[in-house]
């Protein structure tokens, strides 16, 4: 649920990135941080456990610039991907709006990523939310790994419905930008329906 | 859409500045927020410039989210009252109308007290104002959404936010 402010001419909007464990989440919103400009980013935020597992959520808060006069700002936050913290997860994504789905690309991955894609759904859908309404993506990610599936099939078992999508490797930050933009665009553009 | 986009208008949230700036004089505050409860900063009044507020706002929506889901677990609505305190600063953080977190925080020149009683009576101005908002902005979108800043936008003003 974005907020619009005619007061202080804002505009913020919220962007979960949701996955299955390490499958990359931090790391994409710890490389956004890292690249963005001092003046355009705030602090970035990581409850996590002593191992740097997410532990509650990431949280980057962007601001992008003016559009017609509004400052346009992104609250970017991951989830934790671990299965037994679903009960953080589903509170993180409340007014979301939007999603980027990081799937891990290692074969052994697979399931896990099937299982957390399921786990999103249903989750939203306890919060009123249909995926297939909200503006959402798919990244790609660890595509440097050896054991890493095709893009083809890795559509065939996560992208059944053709949203747009793109492959990453978080850590050295290739297609970060590219997922991020791309959410962002659609989120504008529902924006822009008045929805 | 379960939740509509909230939406602040000028003469709304001069009515909030003018009822938290009370609360601040009233509570011998040291700054107040008010945050919806997704972790949207919304104003704020006192030495804000102290405080990053982004991160505020932020990690009170999860704290009040996390013990919001200790509540149902309980078989409890919510807690509608938090309070956290520290050696020298503490955190009075409640629940407005439903929707909206106010969060007060105050050192030892105000007590629990004060600052409780005063919350209170600020609360039920600020849920009336924040009622009168929803209803606006619901009448506004039934007329359609012609007065709205992103009805006009471009590809092009999209793109050149990541130029
Ligand atoms: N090789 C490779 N490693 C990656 C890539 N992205 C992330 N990693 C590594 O994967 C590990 C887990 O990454 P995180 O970003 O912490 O994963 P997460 O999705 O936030 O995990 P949770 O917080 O448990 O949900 C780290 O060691 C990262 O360095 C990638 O594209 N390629
Ligand atoms: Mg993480």
């Amino acid at each position: 649920m974005s907020f619009i402010n005619y007061a202080s001419r804002e505009i913020n909007c919220k962007i979960v990135y949701y996955g299955p464990g390490l499958c990359g989440k931090t790391t994409n919103l710890q490389y956004v941080y890292q690249k963005t400009a001092e003046d355009a980013k705030g602090k970035m935020i990581s409850l996590a456990t002593e191992t740097e597992r997410t532990l509650f959520f990431d949280f980057l808060p962007l601001s992008l610039g003016e559009i017609r006069g509004f400052k346009t700002r992104f609250h970017l936050y991951t989830v934790p991907g671990q299965v037994f913290y679903d009960a953080s997860r589903k509170l993180i994504l409340k007014g979301v709006d939007g999603v980027v789905f990081v799937a891990d690309s290692q074969e052994e991955r697979i399931d896990a990523n099937i299982e957390s894609l399921e786990n999103l759904r249903i989750n939203l859908k306890e919060q009123g939310y249909d995926l297939d309404k909200l503006p959402y993506i798919i990244q790609y990610n660890k595509r440097d790994l050896p054991g890493a599936m095709s893009v083809e099939e890795l559509r065939r078992e996560l992208n059944p419905t053709n949203v747009p999508e793109f492959e990453a490797c978080a850590t050295t930050g290739e297609g970060v930008f590219e997922t991020l933009k791309a959410v962002a665009k659609l989120i504008l553009v529902d924006l822009k329906k008045g929805k | 859409m379960s939740n509509p986009t909230l939406v602040m208008y000028d003469e709304e949230f001069q009515e909030i500045n003018e009822v938290i700036g009370r609360l601040l004089k009233e509570a011998n505050a040291t700054v107040i927020f008010l945050v919806d409860k997704n972790g949207q900063l919304i104003s704020g009044v006192g030495e804000t410039e102290r405080f990053d507020t982004t991160s505020l706002a932020s990690l009170t929506a999860g704290n009040i989210a996390a013990t919001g889901g200790l509540a149902k677990l309980i078989g409890e609505k919510e807690f509608s009252i938090l309070f956290h305190e520290g050696e020298k600063d503490n955190l009075h953080i409640s629940i407005v109308g439903g929707r909206v977190i106010l969060v007060v925080l105050f050192d030892n020149r105000s007590s629990l007290g004060l600052v409780r009683l005063r919350v209170k009576k600020s609360s039920e101005e600020l849920s009336t104002i924040f009622e009168n908002l929803m209803k606006k902005s619901e009448e506004r979108e039934k007329r359609g959404s012609s007065d709205f800043p992103f009805a006009e936008i471009t590809d092009d003003d999209i793109d050149n936010l990541f130029s």
